[in-house]
């Protein structure tokens, strides 16, 4: 096969399209990715690398995320180098016993799903956590939330797919033939040609729907991470206050800040996780590095004295129900679309890649895949 | 009072170099309400580095010659009425609306205020010697710490950071190529920081686990002057982390403000004509100094005669170092480097290498120099991170760094952001003075409406010397630009990321094989610049590598954002001044 034609293109670099590959080229098929900046250079290479179920209310998304937890230890054996999978815990703490009893309900209701959860009571706490503020209403372990150092992911995925990888090329357009059906895409560089184009663009998946003429609103919801400087593990697992999760699915443009504190193997602590949507702005917003400071000194008061040496912005791909878009797009034949993961798309990325994969070999997807579907966000008329 | 949420000043200015200090004092006696904040305890930045008074030295001009240009620079300064805040270490400036700018600061233990540069900064230096034991003491030791920064061991946690970073800033030089100002950002935390023992250290970083002493301040302003100066440009090589290589500029800073040497027999190495002036001054303070080796020819000047020509000042501060390196018998080669380092400890001897014209190492050249310290710089990069924070131009140096792009009356390409000095490129002190003078009467004329303040003769003149020295500055940014073959001198397990500790041969395979072609994506794979000094060290070594595998062969990539310009303790973050109207 030449240079400039394989069986699938997938467009963006970061965990999803790495997934998409990944998987695709395991069933067999030569694979094209293309990304008009680096590997991991878009929302990939600015998360936390968070591979969550405790966050998620039973549902869809759930079932993706479960899937994806399965296939992340998988992944963590099969490539060849280390991708700093850390199978942590993660710990969701309420401040007092109304919240406490609120995520027991939440916790009950996922453990119907396949989530395990164990309540640690407040007198508890501090054996699982021990720099935790005193003085909380107790909270609930997760087992089953891990954590990938996100780029080395990307990456190592990519590279084991054998695809070849086209970055700092932008698509310019998506061609299609006479029936029109997807034939390939153009970029600054040339023409490249397939009959399958995944759209994984994350963020900008918007855009290269509307290159092909199909519909997808994603739009940015940005997020600040602080990381502090180096330190011995003072955070063991992901820790996080119970409001967190009602910042996730709620829908609000306006800032939402919830700490999400957790360490990492080379030491720094990060800290997350705000949210609000005001386009691509990266300008650094004094009040959410506040607001972000404060709640995770509540939580862990030895970090009051720890020194945040950097932070960064985010742009989470955001779809109006929260739910990512996985599936063929209903008018466009041939365009496939794997984006809007929201803050999830680390976790949620090889589940999403497999199903990809099982699509593009005319195969069974290994969940039901309605509830993603593209054609949700059809234009009306 | 003005810096009060109801009363915002005028301006503000980041950086009590020259640039700063001509800056605010032609602002305030133009009628402006101005600031000046900066992270050391004296004014003077990076050029004008001189010792505190405590230490008792009698004649700081000993080691300047152009002392009194400084005195009347400073006496200016101080009779201007503007306020100036010491030991204030601004960590970012943000925009509230159209006409109105806050920039956000810790104030150390060192922080005090004063007027103009005068009494009040004694009172603030005597506060930071009972944190440190003697005021005097520790800023020399502080000058000692600058001059190790190269050489650091990395093991020693926190302070670590700062000594890396003081000894990319040391810079200036008697010479062309001085880092003059440097200040504001990530300049002189010696009151601090320069605690000698490592008793004092370890007090350091345990304080900041417990809570360290740094008051969150917000100022706001109508208008902000950058003058945040410049850092020393290192390139790696095979021994670099040894003890007793230390900085070029931070050895001149050592002389400058603690008066103490590196080492008896001392190498100077790089590129930029920094290193004349620093052998020099090294030889003059009683060192041997058994060679120079510049990487590139003196040709790139003869190249450009009419910059040389309209500068005749430079050229003639250069014949005084090369009379100096003659009169102490200093040899001087050309297109030659240090390729390697040799000892077990510390410095015990360097490998001295011809070059080809693409800084390649010659093979077979090297030779074997004994010497106990090392003095290397390879120019110096402008500190631009408060800048690109708030989506500044920039612009490639010739030299392949990144300086603010700025319009004939230094307003950046943001409205209401001016820059002065070593921000706009590296240029000198003297450039920087009259940069800031022009910005002053720039933003003066914009805030009061009076245009015809930019109209006259005075800024004619200004304007033209500008010009004439940036012209100059362009030469010798080009005569000395890296150039690509100079990776050849790594070794695959040449430490590129001291803080990290990420060989060369990391960043080679990130390159080769996960496709990283940029300094972030490398970052991102191999953790080189994420550590204390935030890649201000091996950012442009790691720019160059990653460069490599691309068309563009090693041209860096685009100026790095640095949203912290230095670390903040959650503690004071999350304390902070709310601001009005945001969420």
């Amino acid at each position: 096969m030449s240079n400039d034609t394989s069986d699938v293109i997938v467009v963006g670099a970061g965990v999803v399209g790495a997934a998409c590959a990944y998987y695709a080229a395991r069933d067999g098929l030569s694979v094209t990715v293309v990304d008009r900046g680096p590997v991991a250079g878009g929302t990939t290479g600015a998360g936390e690398g968070n591979l969550l179920v405790s966050d998620k209310e039973p549902g869809p998304e759930l079932e993706l995320a479960l899937l994806s937890t399965r296939l992340w230890r998988e992944l963590a054996r099969e490539l060849p180098a280390p991708i700093e999978y850390e199978a942590k815990g993660g710990l969701v703490v309420a401040s007092d016993a109304p919240a406490l009893a609120a995520l027991r309900k939440f916790a009950a209701a996922q453990a119907g799903a396949g989530v395990t959860a164990g309540e640690i009571p407040a007198d508890r706490l501090h054996d699982v956590e021990p720099h935790l503020s005193p003085g909380l209403g107790g909270g609930f372990r997760y087992p089953q939330d891990a954590q990938v150092q996100p780029a080395l992911a990307a990456a190592h995925l990519l590279r084991a797919s054998g695809a070849r990888v086209r970055t700092g090329e932008e698509v310019t357009a998506v061609l299609t033939g006479a029936n029109g059906r997807v034939r390939g895409v153009r970029t600054a560089a040339g023409e490249l040609y397939a009959p399958s184009v995944v759209n994984a663009a994350g963020t900008w998946g918007g855009e290269v729907a509307r290159l092909a003429g199909g519909h997808l609103p994603v739009l940015p919801r940005r997020g600040f991470v602080l990381v502090t400087e180096p330190l011995p593990r003072v955070v063991r697992h992901k820790v996080y206050a119970a409001d967190y999760v009602a910042d996730v699915a709620s829908g609000s443009a306006a800032l939402q800040t919830s700490a999400v504190v957790e360490g990492t193997p080379a030491g720094p602590v990060l800290i997350g996780a705000s949210r609000e949507r005001v386009g691509y702005d990266r300008t650094l917003s004094v009040e959410v590095l506040r607001r972000l400071a404060a709640q995770a000194t509540a939580l862990f008061p030895v970090l009051a004295g720890v020194r945040a040496m950097r932070t960064y912005a985010g742009f989470r791909p955001y779809l109006p129900d929260h739910l990512p878009a996985i599936g063929p797009d209903p008018r466009v034949p041939g365009l496939l679309h794997a984006c809007g993961h929201e803050g999830a798309g680390i976790g949620l990325a090889p589940a999403t890649g497999l199903a990809l994969a099982r699509l593009l070999a005319g195969a069974e997807p290994p969940l039901d895949l309605g509830p993603f579907g593209p054609g949700r966000f059809a234009p009306a008329g | 009072m003005p810096g009060s949420p109801s009363e915002p000043y005028d301006l503000v200015v980041i950086g009590a170099g020259p640039a700063g200090l001509a800056g605010a004092a032609t602002a305030a006696r133009l009628g402006l309400s101005v600031a000046v904040l900066d992270a050391a305890a004296q004014v003077g930045g990076q050029y004008f580095r001189h010792p505190a008074p405590g230490l008792g030295a009698a004649r700081p001009q000993a080691v300047h010659h152009n002392w009194a240009a400084f005195t009347g620079l400073r006496r200016r300064f101080a009779a201007s009425g503007a306020t100036y805040l010491a030991g204030h270490h601004v960590w970012t400036v943000t925009r509230e609306d159209e006409a109105a700018w806050s920039v956000h600061a810790l104030a150390g233990e060192d922080g005090g205020t004063g007027t103009g540069g005068g009494t009040r900064t004694d009172g603030s230096r005597a506060a930071t010697g009972s944190g440190t034991g003697g005021g005097g003491t520790a800023a020399g030791r502080g000058g000692h710490e600058d001059g190790r920064a190269v050489g650091a061991d990395r093991d020693r946690g926190g302070s670590d950071a700062d000594a890396d970073r003081e000894g990319r800033t040391g810079s200036d030089a008697d010479g062309e190529c001085e880092g003059s100002t440097g200040a504001g950002t990530d300049g002189e935390r010696e009151g601090r920081t320069g605690a000698g023992t490592d008793g004092e250290r370890e007090g350091r970083t345990g304080a900041g686990i417990a809570g360290f002493r740094e008051r969150p301040v917000r100022l706001r302003c109508r208008a902000v002057l950058l003058a945040t100066g410049a850092s020393e440009r290192q390139l790696p090589f095979p021994g670099w982390t040894l003890p007793g290589v230390v900085g070029a500029g931070g050895a001149q800073a050592m002389l400058k403000s603690g008066l103490v040497l590196p080492g008896r027999r001392i190498v100077v190495a790089g590129s930029g004509p920094l290193l004349l002036a620093v052998a020099s001054s090294l030889a003059a303070a009683g060192a041997r100094v058994p060679a120079v080796a510049e990487a590139s020819g003196y040709l790139g000047y003869a190249r450009r005669p009419r910059a040389l020509a309209a500068n005749p000042r430079k050229l003639l501060e250069a014949a005084v170092h090369g009379t100096a390196l003659l009169r102490h018998r200093i040899p001087l080669h050309t297109r030659s480097a240090v390729t390697r380092v040799h000892g077990t400890d510390r410095v015990e001897a360097v490998t001295l290498s011809r070059l080809d014209r693409d800084w390649r190492p010659v093979s077979g050249t090297g030779r074997r120099i004994a010497c106990d310290a090392l003095a290397v710089g390879h120019g110096l990069a402008p500190q631009t991170e408060l800048a690109t924070g708030l989506g500044c131009a920039t612009r490639r140096t010739p030299d392949g760094t990144h300086a603010l792009v700025l319009d004939g009356l230094q307003e950046t390409s943001v409205p209401g952001l001016w820059a002065a000095g070593e921000t706009g490129g590296t240029g000198g002190w003297e450039l920087a003075r009259v940069e800031g003078e022009l910005a002053g009467i720039a933003v003066a004329a914009r805030l009061r409406a009076r245009p015809a303040l930019t109209r006259g003769r005075r800024v004619r003149d200004l304007a033209g010397r500008r010009d004439r020295m940036r012209a100059f500055a362009h030469a010798m940014a080009a005569a000395h630009a890296p150039g690509p073959g100079w990776t050849a001198w790594l070794d695959d397990d040449t430490d590129v990321c001291r803080c990290e500790e990420v060989t060369a041969g990391s960043i080679r395979e990130a390159v080769t094989a996960l496709g990283a072609r940029d300094s972030r994506t490398v970052k991102l794979f191999t953790r080189a610049g994420m550590g204390w000094c935030q890649g201000r060290m091996c950012g442009a070594a790691v720019a160059c590598l990653a460069a490599s595998g691309t068309a563009r062969g090693t041209v860096p990539d685009a100026a790095e954002r640095r949203p912290l310009a230095v670390p903040v303790p959650l503690g004071s973050l999350a304390a902070g001044p709310e601001e009005p109207g945001d969420g």
